[in-house]
């Protein structure tokens, strides 16, 4: 199980010590969220969304995965949701994408010992929860579901999700207590 | 010597400048307690016993008031938020 440990030179930041399995596991997730956030049209051709990020095909997204991950802004204006997504939705995609990309480049700069430190701790911690948030549309998770979900049978597809979703958890947690202490 | 009245300029109360706004942070149930207090901390740089106040107040009251300003300032507020994944708005206050 992953070790989360104070960095060796006493800065502020944490170290992850992973299991193979671990540093596998969050590669994959990494590259999955990734290309789920990432902008639906990676080029950007046209000059203007090139020049000041502004994407006017942004529409609230249907998948409520992606709507949990780039919430509507305005919750009782349609009109200025949809302007605010098309000045800043596409920022955030990069954003989170970046996110994902930088813990897909520290595994495999740095094997299963990584120093998080600087502006990679909200890139792991964004990371991390986005992850989560993901898989928790996925799998319906309410304040009520989660004791369900542990206790469902190992055959059932959702079980094997919601250990990834726990181990997560227990990963972002950890990271979050060390940097807390370190404050 | 006789004094004439002036028209004094009343300020616009309506004008949008006048009228500050809000952002307000929902709950949500996969949001950890520590990282919604983290980010307070982090990103607006409220202290410790700040930020775990609205955290609560999120956890228990299902929603806080984070911050307030112009629309602007409450607009990049909110995208910060939705940078860190917690479900954030914004609307007039009230």
């Amino acid at each position: 199980m992953a070790v989360v440990s104070p960095l060796p030179s006493g800065a502020d930041g944490a170290r992850i010590e992973l299991e193979e399995v671990e540093a596998a596991l969050l590669r994959s997730l990494a590259e999955q969220l990734r290309d789920f956030v990432a902008p639906e049209s990676a080029d950007a051709e046209d000059p203007l969304v090139a020049l000041v990020g502004l994407d006017p095909t942004a529409t609230t997204p249907d998948d409520p995965a992606l709507l949990r991950l780039l919430p509507d802004a305005y919750p009782d204006d349609e009109e200025a949701s949809s302007r605010f997504r098309r000045f800043t939705e596409r920022d955030l995609r990069v954003a989170k994408a970046g996110n994902a990309e930088a813990v897909i480049a520290a595994l495999d700069a740095r094997g299963l010992t990584i120093d998080v430190a600087g502006e990679d701790i909200d890139r792991w911690l964004g990371f991390l929860n986005d992850t989560r948030l993901t898989l928790g549309v996925r799998l319906d998770i309410s304040e009520e579901s989660h004791d369900e979900l542990a206790a469902l049978p190992e055959d059932d597809p959702r079980a094997t999700l919601f250990q990834v979703y726990d181990w997560l958890t227990f990963l972002q947690e950890s990271l979050i207590q060390r940097l807390m202490r370190s404050e | 010597m006789s004094v004439v009245p002036t028209e004094v300029a009343q300020p616009d109360l309506d004008a949008d400048v006048e009228v500050p706004w809000i952002t307000i942070v929902w709950n949500d149930p996969v949001n950890l307690m520590s990282y919604v207090t983290f980010v307070f901390m982090q990103y607006f740089k409220y202290d410790r016993a700040k930020a775990e106040r609205l955290m609560l107040d999120v956890h228990e009251k299902g929603k806080a008031v984070v911050s307030s300003g112009s629309r602007d300032e409450m607009e990049r507020d909110v995208t910060a938020m939705h940078g860190y994944g917690l479900w954030a708005t914004l609307e007039k206050a009230r």
